[in-house]
């Protein structure tokens, strides 16, 4: 194969080497484009990964349906009639539409978003307290500190437990102070916390100081009998969350007796939205960042035809000897192709191995734990092929206008005597 | 070895047209040492190009060691060069970058020449022409005799049919001259057909054979009893 032809990499190595300076400075062009493609693409990807770390733990495919009061009149009732979701609205809804996955109902104590004051020896916190149902956890991970979530054992058997928040813990206990087993009591009721549950930083529906008990104990200890706050739906992956939205909705007006045009009886939030909004901008930015490193690429590797051109004619007189002494058309053409590889590959490579450099810094001084949707910038194997292939691509079509030139050249032009 | 019949060439200035040849017959044996004398502008590097396949005749016939030369394009030109024809040019024409025996070594390079043999082939040829210690230099070390006959080595490496010299003492003073001619005179008693272009009449006659040309014709070819170089050296 001639690629392993040792003299021919040894004739490229020959001509580059001959004005190292002027290599250099050739290959500078294509270090900096390929240093501002890697960045530009590792800031995308970084931003892409800091947005999942955020949703981490939350059910993408996920909905949440509330009762509110209606704003329509309709079969005889007025409105602003106050709708009262009841726990039996969770089995109908799972029965009847398949799609649904999970759904976790709960109920809130006191107002929707109320607290409520918690006691423990003598500390108050005002938290919101929720009933809730054990497969909640699939639907908003919580991440534990200490201990445990709530369990089917607790739901079967009512037990008096409760997963409380770090902020509620902060407010109820000493720094460093044992609070697995502790009690704190909740209207006159006293339950025993089994967990402590760490915040999820950026997506906070359930809010950082909240204590959460299983939905029966809830039921008996503050008689809410069989209301229902609200409910917490996955629907199946391949299943789009509006068509389950709209399908939960018709139901439950139509049980409710609701006009169909209202649009305020039953709130909603569909979690999918924010993910598709999200990826989709995090798309256009990757997307925007490729473009506008490859054109950086283009100008780069311009630069080394332009360098070539200008090497081309000052070789006239040596591809002229050359082409005289048996060099055929396509070995000319094929060693300046090369050298335009060489080049574009090694300042490829140096761009490369330099800007990955600048990210692993940056993820070093970002870290794990931070705010920002920033988290392990790096480019992924497809992109750097994908970009790496772009690269040599480029610099074969742009060695093509340097190597027709130098083909050109005919030795009886360059062996005239000046 | 080389046939020519009624050869004719003309190039195209503006609205003029130059007839540099004007119907070149002649025949070069194997074995002939030719000196092609002429002023400047009468043909003779036109000629010399034409034999040289670096440039193209508008009419007439070529043959090379019984191969007919016509119809060339650059490919094809550029492996019949490398196989039948040895260079020498006035102004030596080595890659500054590349040593001695490398660049005796290039025409066996495109003859796809395993490296080995190519670099034992160089040097038996630097050592014909007595430089096989200056192997190593690059020809900014080297004197005006000796990379006319570095040269002369890269034109023999190839082993081509026939060599073209191109003013060959052009650049080289009087004894420098003297024994770049022995050394082609010597390489000529091996046997091997050598044509020179020169316009010095001393050089033209250490060869076997003189063809004048004039006005793009042959006015005189005449075969001469040859003067020996060796007795100037």
């Amino acid at each position: 194969m001639w690629i392993f032809d040792r003299d021919l990499w040894s004739e490229i190595f020959a001509t580059l080497g001959k004005n190292l300076f002027r290599t250099f400075l050739t290959m500078l062009g294509v270090i900096i484009a390929m240093i501002i493609l890697v960045l530009l693409l590792g800031g995308a990807n970084g931003m892409s990964n800091g947005f999942q770390k955020i949703f981490a733990g939350t059910a993408s495919n996920s909905l949440f349906v509330w009762s509110q009061s209606t704003s329509e009149p309709y079969k005889g009732f007025e409105r602003g009639r106050r709708i009262q979701f009841k726990l039996e609205d969770a089995t109908i809804l799972k029965e009847q539409i398949p799609e649904i996955e999970v759904l976790a109902p709960r109920i809130e104590l006191g107002s929707h978003r109320g607290v409520v004051t918690v006691y423990r020896k003598g500390l108050t916190s005002g938290s919101a307290v929720y009933g809730d149902y054990p497969n909640i956890d699939d639907i908003m991970k919580k991440k534990l500190v200490e201990g445990r979530f709530l369990n089917e054992n607790d739901m079967t058997k009512s037990k008096k437990v409760c997963v409380i928040g770090e902020e509620t813990y902060k407010l109820l206990f000493e720094k460093g102070e044992n609070a697995i087993g502790e009690d704190v009591r909740i209207n006159g009721v006293f339950f025993n916390i089994v967990g402590i549950y760490k915040p999820n930083q950026n997506i906070n529906i359930d809010g950082e100081n909240s204590v959460y008990i299983p939905f029966s104990t809830f039921q008996k200890a503050f008689g809410s009998g069989d209301r229902m706050g609200w409910m917490a739906i996955s629907v199946q992956s391949d299943t789009k969350v509006p068509v389950v939205e709209s399908q939960i909705k018709r139901l439950l007006k139509n049980k409710y007796d609701i006009n169909p045009i209202d649009e305020r009886a039953i709130g909603s939030f569909d979690m999918s939205e924010v993910f598709n909004n999200v990826s989709a901008f995090t798309g256009v930015l990757q997307g925007v960042s490729f473009f506008v490193g490859i054109l950086t690429l283009l100008a780069g590797v311009i630069a080394i035809s332009n360098i070539l051109l200008i090497t081309v004619k000052e070789r006239t007189k040596e591809i002229g000897i050359r082409r005289a002494l048996g060099a055929t058309p396509k070995v000319v053409k094929r060693q300046i192709v090369l050298e335009s590889i060489v080049i574009t590959v090694f300042a490829g490579f140096v761009g490369f191995a330099i800007a990955v450099g600048f990210l692993a810094i940056a993820n070093n001084m970002i870290g794990e734990n931070s705010d920002m949707p920033f988290y392990n910038l790096m480019i992924n194997i497809p992109q750097f092929l994908g970009s790496f292939i772009l690269m040599v691509g480029l610099s074969v079509l742009i060695g093509l206008i340097p190597a027709n030139r130098a083909v050109r050249i005919k030795p009886i032009d360059a062996l005239r005597e000046e | 070895m080389i046939q020519i019949k009624d050869l004719h060439k003309s190039y195209k200035m503006g609205k003029n047209s130059l007839h540099v040849l004007k119907g070149i017959n002649f025949n070069v044996e194997e074995g002939e040492l030719v000196a092609i004398m002429g002023s400047s502008g009468s043909g003779k590097s036109t000629l010399l190009n034409i034999l040289g396949m670096l440039d193209s005749s508008d009419s007439g016939a070529y043959i090379l060691d019984n191969v007919p030369i016509k119809d060339l394009n650059e490919t094809k030109a550029a492996r019949y060069r490398n196989k039948f024809l040895g260079f020498v040019f006035q102004s030596f024409n080595l890659i500054n970058y590349k040593s001695a025996a490398e660049n005796v070594a290039l025409p066996l390079y495109y003859q796809k020449v395993p490296r080995k043999e190519r670099q034992e082939k160089a040097l038996k040829y630097l050592e014909q022409v007595g430089l096989k210690e200056w192997a190593g230099h690059l020809p900014s070390e080297l004197s005006g005799g000796q990379k006319q006959r570095v040269a002369i080595a890269r034109a023999l490496a190839a082993e081509p049919k026939v060599l073209l010299a191109d003013e060959p003492t052009g650049a080289l003073d009087s004894k420098t001259s003297y024994e770049v001619m022995d050394l082609i005179q010597k390489i000529n008693d091996a046997g091997n057909t050598i044509l020179i272009v020169t316009h010095e009449p001393d050089i033209a006659d250490m060869c076997k054979r003189i063809v004048h040309l004039k006005d793009g014709v042959i006015i005189e070819d005449k075969k001469i009893e040859q003067v020996r170089a060796e007795q100037y050296v």
